[in-house]
């Protein structure tokens, strides 16, 4: 699995992505990703300003542009990812003036193999969507295309359990010294004003409790993630006497990423972006099949 | 031009009705309208004119035909009677085809007052249809601008109007361009996009012509009747327009037809059968979003609308085009079953199939064409929408009961259209069901359940029988009763989809089921065990609920006839937890209808035997003698029970009711072996107790033992008379009477 190019993907660091799963893409065809973005930013405008026709091509308010992302794949059988950027144009008529940017989303599709070897040609696989930006925006790109091209997008949450396999896994990545720490957060059921409880541990702590769990490189099993978070749990019931394992775990974060149960992701590692999409990939497919 | 007219007149005489006669003196009784009134003044100043009102019309057409000047209609008392004519035919009748091209000429060229061609024009009204010719060359007078503003208006307008009635448009079609051009007229523009809005074709959209509307909008800012007609061009051409309608909006153009309304409505009444569909508006508008919702989170099936994704085959020039952009019918257009059968070929699916679900024809197309894609892209959809909107799997949902009711209502309204269950459909109610409180969406959920495809055993059990008998044995009587006849039509589908595979494998030998013939009936069997097992609890915990089981003996009346109505081999007997609570309930209704139902099982054993017989050659399947062993014992019993009054003696059913006579003694009951035959038995008493009352009004001791011999007979007759088919079918097939005279003898029972 070769990582991505860091220059080219690290514009998506650092920020908050919210997932959602899209089904397959009917006639969809990267070659046309420029008349897709004329479409679009057309479509765009006839939104916002509801009973006014467009014509598609003129220069617009807002400026849609499609790219590919050849290198945010696991393997030449996934379609390579797709970003979508929404510009605003100043309003000065001035060529080259600065473009700024509102919104973007990309689709990817890391090791889709479970679905993209199921479905017909006429298809085209990409089913992590990842957004930026206001959700008015997610709407209308989601809606044009959900209608162009017959798919359809669900907001993709992440179970605690799989949260527990993120925070198992990443801790296991090797990190540089003096990373920040691994922190899940845990929600108290039950009250009524919202708990939550914040757990840090140092990340060196946390690899040398892990790497006592771990008993094959390489391999994971649910019974090494669940004694992982075991032995976190009495560690902490030990000094707090509270019981984690009757909490519910919505947020972990570590140097690699930081994940939330309502679907929401921020990569901080271009080197372990892939191994990360990959997972979220896992997640939308079993949401989609 | 004129001796042309003239002679074409001659040759098609004018053919006004002869009843005009009697509907004059009708109308000038009421004498209310205007053109009445008129007429009427003229022919009391005119007693003079009396013509046969049959030629009245022609004489007018004729009149109109060769008026030269411009002739005032107050002086000209000739006008004014042709007028008039003209009007109350066209109102009474309409007018007939060929008296079109004069009267729009007159109406057009300006020679009269513009008073009288308004009067023309309001009357113009078909019998059946207008000619394209006569609308061809009246548009041409719009050209020479001859008549006034108000005028092309009006015509404009009963263009409109009458638009439905022009017997052909191809070459109206071709006038598109001139139309087009009469939208810089202020006044015009509203309704030159209406007439536009019916014209337009794929074809008719163009770049420069989107351009001129959008200059219009431009000027004139948020038109309705300019967003409707733009909405249109988008429809067709994605590529070069975008707008989206506001949700609020309902009447796109003013209504043109005002002054022929009432005229319009009677002809469409008068030629309903081959008047086409008036044109409906076709516009998605956008959807009014409730607020509360997030984004895609709420149920909308999509409105059938056209591809929009059509570039991607008209950029790549190489490719076979076969959903070549100009052919292709666009579905917002398809709105009758003959319009599909003409388009079929050149038909493309809706941008969203989700939409397919509640548009009938769209279902019908569905089923002819036998494309993965299509049901691929229904399943992904329709998978998804289930698994957001379930409103006893997400949370926070409930408020939505509502619509997701609605939703599953549509999706097995289009199961049963297409007598197939969607397999994203199954996939929601495995996963669903074992957290279904089996009371949000009931109906809805039964009745999904009875598309279920026919499976394993082992995948039915998990999936389906066991969430199901969970949700069966806790809930109430009422939805016992549901569960059972929604099995009942899973068994049907089941029945039929089978039938129809076994036609389809003997049509075409290369063809062969996965599982041979005998693993398929056994799945079906499966189903009816399962029935069979979940029927004798529920009887046992709701205590033999008559309401109970009639829906389980229900269940048997498919059951029994599988193989003579179906023609599969499967013959399974109820259990006798389900056998026996029948055979002794307290209910008529009950008894009559397990006697039908031993009387169905009879009669297709009996023509199993028979083929087996017949047919010299091995049969695949043959019934075991098991079940003839099994029918046997319940036959013995029941007539044991209803006719030879020795039920206690001869059942020899393992879970019969056989008992020694010690037993029965110590009961202390006098009458035991006669406790259930068709005069004691306690459904039957009621019938008997009747009966003795009218055979011996004034005994009131209530002897039942005086139906005995003749008036067995007798009583027999009475219970058949009320009513009671299924002991009569049961009773002549079932028990061989030796002789009328020696009756209460078991004959040849045993089949």
């Amino acid at each position: 699995q070769e990582n991505a190019d860091p220059q080219k993907t690290a514009f998506l660091l650092r920020k908050q992505w919210t997932l959602y799963s899209v089904t397959p893409l009917y006639r969809f065809s990267s070659a046309n990703l420029k008349e897709y973005a004329r479409l679009l930013g057309a479509f765009i405008a006839a939104e916002k300003q509801k009973g006014l026709a467009v014509e598609v091509g003129v220069d617009l308010d807002i400026k849609v542009t499609f790219s590919s992302l050849p290198d945010l794949r696991g393997s030449d059988q996934d379609q390579a990812a797709m970003l979508v950027q929404l510009s605003s144009r100043s309003s000065v008529p001035q060529k080259n003036s600065e473009e700024k940017l509102m919104w973007s989303g990309w689709f990817c599709c890391v090791s889709g193999d479970d679905l993209s070897e199921n479905v017909p040609e006429d298809f085209t696989c990409l089913p992590l969507f990842l957004a930026n930006g206001a959700e008015s925006y997610v709407a209308i790109v989601g809606s044009w295309f959900q209608k162009t091209f017959d798919c359809r997008f669900c907001r993709l949450a992440i179970s605690p359990l799989n949260l527990t396999w993120m925070a198992a896994m990443w801790t296991g990545c090797k990190v540089e010294k003096n990373a920040s720490a691994t922190e899940l957060v845990f929600s108290v059921p039950c009250l009524p004003q919202p708990l939550d409880i914040s757990y840090a541990i140092h990340p060196e702590d946390a690899k040398a409790l892990w790497d006592t769990v771990q008993k094959t490189p390489g391999e994971i099993t649910q019974e090494e993630v669940d004694l992982f978070m075991d032995c976190l749990y009495s560690h902490f019931h030990r000094h707090f006497k509270i019981h984690l394992s009757a909490t519910k775990l919505v947020k972990v974060s570590t140097a690699i990423a930081s994940a939330h149960c309502d679907g929401i992701i921020k990569f901080l590692q271009s080197k372990y972006l892939i191994g990360v999409l990959m997972l979220l990939t896992e997640l939308a497919i079993s949401q989609i099949q | 031009m004129q001796r042309r007219q003239s002679s074409k007149n001659s040759k098609q005489p004018l053919q006004v009705p002869h009843s005009s006669q009697t509907d004059l003196s009708a109308w000038r009784k009421g004498g209310r309208t205007d053109p009445e009134k008129s007429l009427q003044n003229h022919q009391s100043r005119n007693s003079q004119v009396n013509e046969s009102k049959q030629d009245s019309l022609e004489q007018a057409v004729s009149y109109f035909e060769k008026v030269q000047n411009r002739v005032s209609l107050k002086k000209s008392e000739v006008l004014q009677k042709h007028l008039a004519t003209v009007e109350s035919i066209a109102l009474q009748k309409g007018l007939p085809p060929e008296v079109f091209d004069v009267l729009l000429n007159v109406a057009l060229d300006g020679k009269l007052a513009d008073a009288v061609n308004t009067r023309l024009l309001k009357s113009l009204i078909p019998a059946s249809v207008i000619p394209e010719t006569s609308v061809v060359s009246s548009v041409s007078w719009l050209c020479v601008s001859k008549c006034s503003g108000s005028i092309q208006l009006l015509f404009i307008r009963w263009l409109i109007a009458m638009f439905d009635f022009i017997d052909h448009k191809e070459q109206l079609h071709a006038l598109y361009g001139f139309f087009f051009s009469f939208l810089q007229d202020e006044k015009m523009c509203p309704y030159v996009c209406h007439l536009l809005y019916l014209l337009t074709r794929k074809e008719s959209v163009k770049p420069f012509r989107i351009r001129r509307l959008l200059d219009l909008q431009a000027k004139m800012g948020m038109q309705p009747h300019l967003q409707a007609l733009l909405s249109l061009y988008k429809l067709f051409c994605p590529e070069l327009v975008s707008i989206t309608l506001p949700g609020k909006m309902k009447t796109y153009f003013k209504n043109s037809e005002g002054p022929w309304k009432a005229a319009i409505n009677t002809i469409r009444q008068r030629n309903r059968e081959n008047s086409p569909v008036s044109q409906l508006l076709f516009l998605g508008t956008a959807q009014h979003q409730s607020r509360k919702r997030k984004w895609n989170t709420q149920l909308i099936i999509p409105a059938s609308s056209a591809n929009v994704n059509i570039l991607a085959e008209g950029k790549e020039k190489n490719h076979v085009d076969l959903y070549s952009t100009s052919e292709s019918f666009p579905v917002e257009q398809l709105q009758t079953f003959s319009q599909l059968l003409q388009n079929i070929h050149h038909l493309e699916f809706p941008s969203q199939m989700g939409s397919v679900l509640t548009n009938p024809l769209l279902l019908h197309y569905m089923n002819c064409i036998k494309d993965e894609s299509i049901y691929l892209r229904l399943y992904y959809w329709m998978g998804q929408t289930l698994q957001e909107e379930c409103t006893w799997c997400v949370v926070d949902s409930y408020q939505y009961e509502e619509e997701f009711k609605d939703f599953l209502e549509t999706v097995y309204k289009a199961e049963c259209f297409l007598q197939e269950g969607f397999s994203s459909c199954e996939e929601f109610l495995y996963k669903s069901l074992p957290l279904w409180d089996g009371f949000c969406c009931r109906s809805q959920v039964l009745r999904l359940m009875t598309w279920i495809p026919l499976r394993g055993f082992s995948e039915m059990k998990s999936h389906l029988y066991d969430p199901l008998a969970q949700l069966f044995f806790t809930s109430s009587l009422y939805f016992k009763c549901s569960v059972l006849e929604s099995l009942k039509e899973l068994l049907q589908n089941w029945l039929n989809w089978l039938v129809i595979q076994l036609d389809s494998e003997s049509d075409s030998q290369g063809y062969s089921l996965n599982t041979t013939l005998s693993g398929l009936v056994n799945m079906v069997a499966e189903l009816v065990h399962f029935v069979g097992w979940i029927s004798t609890i529920a009887l046992r915990l709701e205590s033999n609920a008559t309401f109970l089981l009639y829906f389980i003996l229900d269940f048997y009346e498919t059951v029994c006839d599988i193989y003579l109505r179906y023609n599969l081999p499967m013959l399974i007997m109820p259990p006798p937890g389900v056998f026996y609570p029948a055979l002794l309930s307290m209910d008529s209704v009950s008894l009559n209808q397990l006697c039908y139902i031993m009387y169905r099982y009879r009669t297709n054993l009996v023509a199993a035997k028979k083929n087996e017989l017949i047919k010299k050659k091995i049969l695949p399947f043959k019934f075991s003698s098991q079940t003839y062993q099994e029918y046997n014992q319940y036959l013995i019993a029941m007539v044991g029970c209803l006719w030879t009054s020795s039920a206690f003696q001869k059942d020899i059913h393992p879970q019969g009711i056989r008992l020694d006579d010690e037993v029965l003694k110590k009961t202390g009951v006098q009458e035991f072996k006669t406790g259930f035959n068709i005069v004691y038995h306690p459904a039957m008493m009621g019938y008997a107790l009747l009966f003795l009352q009218q055979a011996w009004p004034d005994d009131n001791t209530f002897n039942f033992s005086l139906i005995k011999g003749r008036k067995w007979n007798w009583y027999l007759e009475y219970l058949y008379a009320q009513g009671l088919k299924g002991l009569k079918l049961f009773i002549e097939s079932s028990i061989n009477r030796v002789s009328q005279a020696s009756q209460r003898k078991e004959g040849n029972v045993q089949v």
